[in-house]
């Protein structure tokens, strides 16, 4: 979100400055699931799918600038992706939600289909018999969110973003015509200031007037060694990496306090992929890992200017991959000309504060 | 590349690499009987398909992948050989061969 | 079970759900540390990557014959009352064993109650509780990355000696030795010893550490290793050529190893080799206490990290002990000292012996662990690896061997913002395959903190996951699946009344 937000407003002709955490530090970007996913996404809050949708087609937009600012090809995949169901009950559930959402008023429709067993099946040979159908939706894809990763921090570089890490911020001031930033490295100021740090918003947006309403949310993913290609599209819980590896997840916990990895929740993982594709029960794990969603209450994104503090502003989303180019290229619009674009309006924390009207 | 000490010779075990019939020593691992026979490399990586061999013979390299019996990415050096064993070349990932059961 | 060796037929499938104690590793640390639980009636399980007893230092000693007490040693001799003692010790063992994963179980927050340790063997995976927790996960090879280290036909020294002692297995054709360290003249002795040509032993000790060395002198002199080593050299030096001073090292060869190259005293060499060993020290087996949450420093004298440790091996988390080279290059003598001494000090975390008791049966340990380590700070300083050897100059030399990573592409990526291992594994995927950095984490360390103009301690190590190694996704698919855990998969999908009946009817 942060190297997202950096380089669209460097890519305005901003001077821009990062200040990061270390080499070891909670981050989003290092312990996501790299899907660019729609289906699925605004129940409650239609503008959010919106959001998503426009997202998902800004993508390409998004990698080719990045290949042409870095050389580096993120590995944007986007033949569509499907939600595969162990049951018809899973399967109902799933469609009912798909209606559901396109039943909001105002909401933009995109398209989907619901395929029985072995509709599936012609399109991913490798299921196994207790998949009772699925939901595909033909915008859905993924990135190698490594490369997405690297891509940003060379696009920082190349348009001169001044990138520090190890400057943990521990207070930010207003002072008049701008903010003082400071920490145990000592002090910058500019006159604006994009908080962007995930669950760290939670401590840095009150000393600017904002609020960073989040939720625990705790997710949970494996990762297998590398193998041939045998997934041509990305499920929501398992994917192929181009690299070859398979990632299965992702699990939620209302829990905010540890990172212990619970084998109970990856047994249920493994469990569910095996019986989605069986081919992958010899596969070696080599890694299992958790992390913490940036969840807001309703799991839409906040994006918001301080009132009391102008110039200053949060941004917060989980599916930081997924937003990225509304973040490079909206998000970097709305702060460097302080107007925010009616499509992202509706996502300030004042939803959070009036009673659920949809 | 490494022969057998003859007082160290014990009940022979008959396997396969990559078709080969292979003698080995009762209590070798699929490593050291590889190397016995002068296997050097056993697979080729998935990166770049360079050639790679046994190199730390205690299984934190995982330089001695091999397929055996059908199961990928089987570290040589901590499976102990056993008669009829098929053991074959990994080449590159893991191959995902097992049909979906029906 | 009531104790002794869980036959391989048997598996984990036996094992208990409940231990006192769960020690990791049969090397002379751990074997100590069990036999000594075991003594103290702590209910103790042993579990082992190996097939018998021993780690890699008393590798297949129980297997031994009298013919191989000559050709390997005294030393690896006495390994052999070790592993009996253990086996009489009433201990339970699990050989062919992998431990992937240890986490702490709490009894109410924050306060811990043991530990659960994953198992796996065999292609089953368990789940096992114990109240205390040894890892002895001793030590492996210094990364030793030259150019062509990769080429099938290089191994390590301690590889050829695994296979000499498991199989008898003597290197054939021209062998070349390269490196430094206390191993490196022993192999060479204990190979010729065997019959094999060992074409040279290319010595890559700096000059300059023998001066450093002998400030430590006075303790060199009265440790026992002055003896044996002198008496090895010589007999190395009677029998192969010994290239001394050497500062640049490189395999050659298409597909596999054909010739070595090397510069000495200012002038390049070759000679032609079908297999190269290489050593430049060992270094602890970090990758288990580190996933576990230890807290680790970085060791100037031995260039390496190294966990935390009190006087009683006890590790920064609670209900964890560490002993042997797993915590610091000590040697195997000392190793079992260190073993003997964390098992008192789990008996008596247990309540098995008073402290009183406990400090008394370590009081003479501690004098002989003293003795045992004499000479070691010289050792240190003589076999301290060259810079020019731990920290590639060649660009292109491979540095992580599992994704095929090179030093110039590492120097690369410190200078676009990656200033850590672990943000290095992002940008590189380095250290992200299968042997999850063992063969490259030290190496990265050093070369971010050499382009970086700053010290390792500041770098730091790769942050390690479970399982810290490989177990197939079917093995985690039949671990135990609680209600709460398919909550957490499958929100208000997840059906968990039957499962709820299961367990109801079990506690009936």
């Amino acid at each position: 979100m942060g190297a997202c937000v950096a380089w669209g407003l460097a890519r305005q002709g901003l001077r821009v400055c990062v200040l990061d955490e270390g080499d070891i530090a909670l981050r989003a970007s290092r312990a996501n699931f790299a899907l660019v996913w729609v289906q699925g996404k605004g129940l409650g809050l239609p503008a959010y799918t919106a959001w998503t949708k426009s997202a998902a087609e800004a993508w390409p937009c998004l990698a080719s600038e990045l290949l042409s600012d870095t050389g580096v090809d993120v590995g944007l995949d986007q033949p569509g992706g499907f939600t595969l169901c162990l049951s018809d009950r899973e399967l109902q559930v799933n469609v009912d939600m798909m209606m559901r959402l396109h039943n909001q008023p105002n909401t933009v429709i995109y398209p989907y289909e619901v395929l029985d067993h072995t509709q599936t099946r012609a399109r991913l040979p490798a299921i196994g018999p207790e998949v009772s159908g699925s939901i595909y939706c033909p915008l859905d894809g993924h990135v190698n969110s490594l490369r997405l990763f690297r891509a940003l921090h060379a696009a920082m570089k190349a348009r001169s973003v001044d990138y520090r890490a190890d400057h943990v911020v521990t207070a930010i001031e207003p002072r008049a015509g701008g903010f003082a930033l400071k920490g145990a490295w000592g002090e910058v100021r500019a006159p604006r200031v994009v908080l962007a740090a995930g669950l760290g918003n939670a401590r840095l947006a009150p000393m600017v007037g904002l609020e960073a309403p989040m939720k625990p949310s705790r997710g949970q993913i494996i990762v297998t060694e590398k193998a041939a290609p045998f997934l041509r599209y990305p499920v929501v819980t398992v994917r192929q990496t181009d690299e070859g590896g398979i990632m299965i997840g992702d699990s939620e916990e209302a829990n905010a306090s540890s990172l212990r990895i619970d084998h109970s929740i990856s047994s249920v993982m493994a469990d569910r992929a095996i019986r989605m594709f069986p081919l992958l029960g010899d596969l070696n794990v080599v890694r299992t890992w958790t992390a913490f969603r940036v969840m807001t209450p309703d799991g839409s994104p906040v994006y918001e200017q301080s009132e009391t503090c102008p110039g200053a502003y949060v941004a917060m989303a989980h599916s930081g991959v997924t937003l990225a180019p509304q973040h490079a290229f909206s998000l970097a619009d709305y702060i460097a000309t302080g107007t925010i674009p009616k499509e992202a309006a509706v996502f300030s924390t004042r939803r959070f504060r009036v009673p659920a009207s949809v | 590349m490494f022969r057998r000490l003859s007082d160290r010779a014990s009940g022979e075990i008959t396997f396969t690499f990559d078709g080969r019939p292979i003698t080995a020593s009762a209590g070798d691992s699929v490593a050291a009987a590889l190397l016995a026979a002068g296997v050097r490399a056993c697979r080729t990586t998935p990166v770049s398909g360079s050639p790679r061999g046994p190199y730390c013979m205690m299984g934190v390299c995982f330089e001695c992948l091999v397929r055996i019996d059908g199961v990928d990415n089987r570290q040589g050096c901590l499976v102990i050989v056993q008669e009829g064993m098929r053991v074959e070349s990994q080449r590159g990932s893991a191959a995902l061969m097992a049909e979906p059961a029906q | 079970m009531t104790g002794g060796t869980l036959s391989r037929e048997q598996g984990i499938a036996d094992l208990v759900d409940d231990y006192d104690v769960i020690v990791v590793g049969a090397g002379p640390a751990g074997l100590s540390a069990a036999t000594t639980l075991a003594g103290t009636k702590a209910r103790t399980l042993l579990i082992d990557e190996n097939q018998t007893p021993g780690g890699q230092i008393y590798r297949a000693i129980t297997l031994a014959q009298p013919v191989d007490r000559q050709r390997m040693g005294e030393d690896y001799w006495r390994g052999r009352s070790i592993a009996e003692e253990f086996l009489r010790s009433g201990a339970e063992y699990a050989p062919a064993t992998t431990a992937w994963s240890i986490q702490p179980l709490q009894d109410d927050p924050g306060r811990t109650a043991g530990h659960e340790v994953g198992l796996s063997s065999s292609g089953m995976a368990r789940l096992i509780r114990a109240k205390q927790v040894v890892l002895a996960t001793g030590a492996l090879e210094r990364p030793f990355p030259i150019p062509g280290w990769t080429l099938p036909g290089v191994m390590t020294a301690g590889a050829a000696q695994i296979a000499l002692k498991t199989s008898g297995l003597v290197p054939s054709g021209k062998v070349v030795i390269a490196g430094t360290g206390p191993l490196l003249y022993l192999l060479a002795a204990q190979l010729i010893d065997a019959g094999a040509m060992v074409s040279a032993v290319l010595d890559t000790t700096p000059r300059e550490n023998w001066h450093r060395a002998f400030r430590h002198a006075p303790g060199f002199l009265v440790s026992p290793y002055l003896a044996k080593g002198l008496k090895l050299l010589k007999s190395v030096q009677r029998r192969t050529r010994v290239i001394r001073w050497v500062s640049t090292l490189a395999a050659e060869g298409e597909g596999g190893l054909r010739e070595i190259v090397w510069m000495t005293g200012g002038r390049e060499q070759r000679m032609p080799a079908d297999l190269l060993l290489l050593h430049q020290g060992v270094v602890p087996n970090v990758n288990f206490s580190n996933a576990a949450g230890c807290d680790h420093y970085w060791d100037e004298a031995q260039l390496t990290f190294r966990p935390q440790v009190d006087e009683w091996y006890a590790s920064s988390v609670a209900g964890l002990s560490l002993a042997g080279d797993g915590v610091g290059i000590r040697g195997a003598e000392a190793a079992a000292i260190q073993g003997r001494i964390a098992g008192l000090g789990c008996a008596s975390q247990l309540g098995l012996i008073a402290p009183v008791e406990r400090d008394r049966l370590a009081d003479p340990l501690r004098r002989s662990l003293a003795r045992a380590m004499r000479g070691r700070r010289f050792l240190d300083e003589l076999y301290r690896p060259a810079k020019a050897f731990r920290v590639p100059q060649d660009q292109d030399t491979t540095v992580c061997r599992c994704e095929e990573i090179s030093a110039g592409q590492i120097r690369a990526s410190v200078n676009a913002g990656a200033g850590g291992p672990n943000q290095m594994k992002v940008f590189l995927r380095c250290g992200m395959g299968p042997c999850q950095g063992r063969l490259c984490g030290l190496t990265v360390t050093e070369l971010i903190a050499d382009e970086r103009g700053t010290h390792p301690s500041e770098i730091g190590y790769y942050r390690l996951r479970f399982p810290i190694k490989p177990l197939k996704l079917r093995e985690l698919a039949a671990l135990p699946q609680t209600d709460t855990a398919k909550v957490a998969v499958l929100a208000d999908l997840a059906d968990t009344h039957h499962s709820t009946d299961l367990v109801e009817r079990k506690s009936q």
